[in-house]
């Protein structure tokens, strides 16, 4: 394979350490889960997410009780941090599909000591965003009345509205990643079956494998559903975004009805996903001791994802500018000016700051390498991604056609508690994830040993 | 129903170009009922023992037709049919904007069917199997290979059989009870 050939050339660094065996790669991975006492800063993190959690709760709890009036939205910014929140979730789980199908479909084999905690990431992030929109309904428990059933009402959802298209997108995406998560599990779980030497854990891991044995058919099948499944979820995870982008796109406020959204939000998702996988696998690869697999290598190529996807949102924001001027529309040139002049222009700049300027030290070869620069231009990143959507939502509808229905939008102590709540719920699932499943593809890695190729 | 005493013959080998090269020697010595068991999808494996063409990609496609259809089906039977909606002035049947929606049910059909018609044509779930009975059956999910010959072979015969996978090298050898 390319891959195996590249690394004998020795120019970068390899994707797994040499001197691996089967063995090795599965005890090493698998001990995390099944031998390796579980740390008391693993009971500390995982405890402080977890009332993070409970913080979230309460403040759905206390929503449900008020209604959406707690928080600071009002018209005109009726959007607000629900919106905000919820794109900048989505986005990031874009990432771990990009990760698990498109770069499989690329035969990126690099992709495969990263994919399984990334399709993690995805399943947390969106459901910490399938959250936003729901309790953002106002009666959220008629959420049920967005799907498409025979009702004693007789009425049915306007399919001719980008916010049920969204409806279908983003629960379509969610089902595909937990199925494309869970089919990459079962033979790794048949793994841990076998390997763990508790009673309940052998049971649980057993019923979960549902009896995989590594037949040749099994395995044969198995690799022609996996590969359909990412050729499906490759032109899944662009729709989500475009689908998303939609809900702005097809409005007619100024700053929001633009041609450029689509793959601007989409480049803008991946940007952002990558950046939260960095700011994942620095830490996991550090405390778990699984730098021999997740290596530079990987750290250097999510890098280099970032600065061309960076670059992407830059010529987005570039386009943005530029028609506000060439439209001739004066209405799009007054949100242009209301972006570098008007009461958020600080916000504008900042985000400029995070997203174009300092991302663009990631040309410098030795920064790529380096486990804690990478996280701190990754925060930057996410910093300003969530500024991206701020900018979009709140400036876009802060100051539309008519001066009269101008308005200001604050959030309130609410809103950031459920938006730092569903950032703990996010990394307590991420913590339970690690301790209970492999986070590491475990058959996946044993491909990329040399031993693995079949010699004629 | 009384099954018969034994399940088959298993042999253990130690890498995947062995175990390829030992199941070719098996299936073209004339064995037909065979299979292999490795800790990963190894390649040419399912070719070796004579399995050439599997009908995921026929459910896949089956799936994905019928997600497609009964998601514009379904859109123009509600817009057009049972509520019609003047919205904006827009045609009831307005096919551009049903357009994601019959994309996103295509997708999520034809995933489902790949994944429950991989899963159903495996077999699986299928919690107990004989083959869990020998011994070092549990290395087949870490670094060990194994080939096995099943009793319901015409030419299966406890020694002759055994005979034949000793000429191929294995680690080990080992009857399988069901």
């Amino acid at each position: 394979m390319d891959e195996r050939s590249e690394q004998a050339g020795g120019k970068q660094a390899p994707v797994i350490e040499p001197g691996y065996t089967f063995g090795s790669v599965t005890d090493k991975i698998s001990a995390i889960v099944l031998t390796r006492p579980t740390s008391t800063s693993w009971f500390i993190g995982f405890g402080a997410f977890f009332l993070v959690t409970m913080m979230l709760l309460y403040a759905i709890g206390y929503l449900l009780v008020r209604g959406t009036g707690i928080w600071g939205i009002n018209i005109p910014i009726g959007w607000g941090f629900a919106i905000v929140n919820f794109v900048w979730w989505i986005g990031i789980g874009h990432a771990g599909t990009l990760i698990s199908a498109i770069l499989l479909l690329l035969r990126q084999s690099w992709r495969n000591s990263i994919n399984r905690f990334a399709e993690a990431m995805t399943l947390f992030a969106v459901a910490s965003a399938g959250i936003f929109p729901l309790i953002h309904m106002g009666r959220p428990w008629l959420a049920y009345w967005m799907f498409p059933y025979p009702s004693t009402m007789g009425i049915w959802p306007q399919f001719r509205s980008p916010l049920v298209w969204d409806v279908f997108a983003v629960s379509t995406y969610f089902t595909v990643s937990l199925l494309f998560w869970f089919i990459g599990l079962i033979p790794d779980l048949a793994t841990l079956r076998d390997r763990s030497e508790n009673r309940w854990a052998r049971i649980i891991y057993g019923i979960l494998a549902m009896g995989w044995r590594g037949s040749a058919r099994h395995w044969f099948r198995y690799e022609t559903a996996y590969l359909l499944l990412a050729g499906l979820a490759t032109p899944l995870v662009l729709s989500v975004h475009t689908v998303v982008s939609f809900d702005f796109a097809v409005g007619i406020v100024p700053g929001w009805h633009t041609t450029i959204f689509p793959p601007y939000f989409v480049a803008g998702a991946i940007y952002s996903g990558f950046a939260m996988v960095l700011m994942l696998a620095i830490p996991i690869r550090k405390i778990y001791a699984l730098e021999d697999f997740i290596t530079e290598r990987h750290l250097e190529n999510s890098a280099k994802v970032m600065l061309a996807t960076g670059l992407i949102v830059a010529y987005g924001y570039i386009i943005e500018g530029f028609m506000g001027w060439y439209s001739g529309n004066r209405y799009d040139a007054f949100t242009l000016w209301n972006r570098l002049h008007g009461p958020y222009a600080f916000f504008y700049y900042m985000l400029i700051a995070c997203n174009i300027v300092i991302p663009q030290v990631l040309w410098i070869r030795k920064l790529r390498t380096k486990p804690v620069a990478l996280f701190a231009v990754s925060g930057v990143i996410l910093v300003g991604m969530w500024l991206e959507r701020f900018i979009i939502v709140v400036v876009s509808l802060q100051r539309d056609f008519l001066n009269s229905s101008w308005g200001m939008y604050y959030p309130t102590r609410w809103d950031w508690m459920t938006y730092v709540g569903t950032i703990g719920m996010f990394l307590a699932a991420m913590f339970l994830f690690v301790r209970i499943l492999p986070m590491i593809s475990i058959f996946e890695m044993r491909t990329l040993l040399p031993e693995a190729e079949v010699k004629e | 129903m009384k099954r018969p005493p034994i399940y088959g013959m298993l042999a253990e080998f130690d890498s995947a170009s062995v175990l390829v090269a030992a199941a070719h020697h098996t299936h073209e010595a004339g064995y037909q009922k065979i299979d292999a068991f490795s800790p990963f999808s190894v390649e040419g494996l399912a070719e070796a023992i004579g399995f050439h063409k599997n009908n995921v990609p026929l459910v896949v496609l089956i799936g994905g037709l019928i997600g497609g259809l009964s998601g514009y089906l379904m859109q123009y039977w509600i817009s057009a049919v049972s509520y019609p909606l003047n919205v904006g002035g827009k045609p009831y049947h307005s096919w551009p904007a049903f357009i994601v929606v019959t994309f996103e049910m295509t997708i999520l059909f034809a995933a489902l069917a790949a994944v429950f018609g991989m899963l159903a044509l495996n077999g699986l779930p299928m919690p107990y199997h004989p083959v869990f009975n020998a011994p070092r059956f549990a290395f087949a999910t870490k670094d060990r290979f194994f080939l096995i010959v099943f009793s319901s072979d015409p030419k299966y015969d406890s020694v002759q059989t055994r005979r034949f996978l000793e000429s191929l090298t294995p680690k080990s050898i080992s009857e399988v009870p069901s």
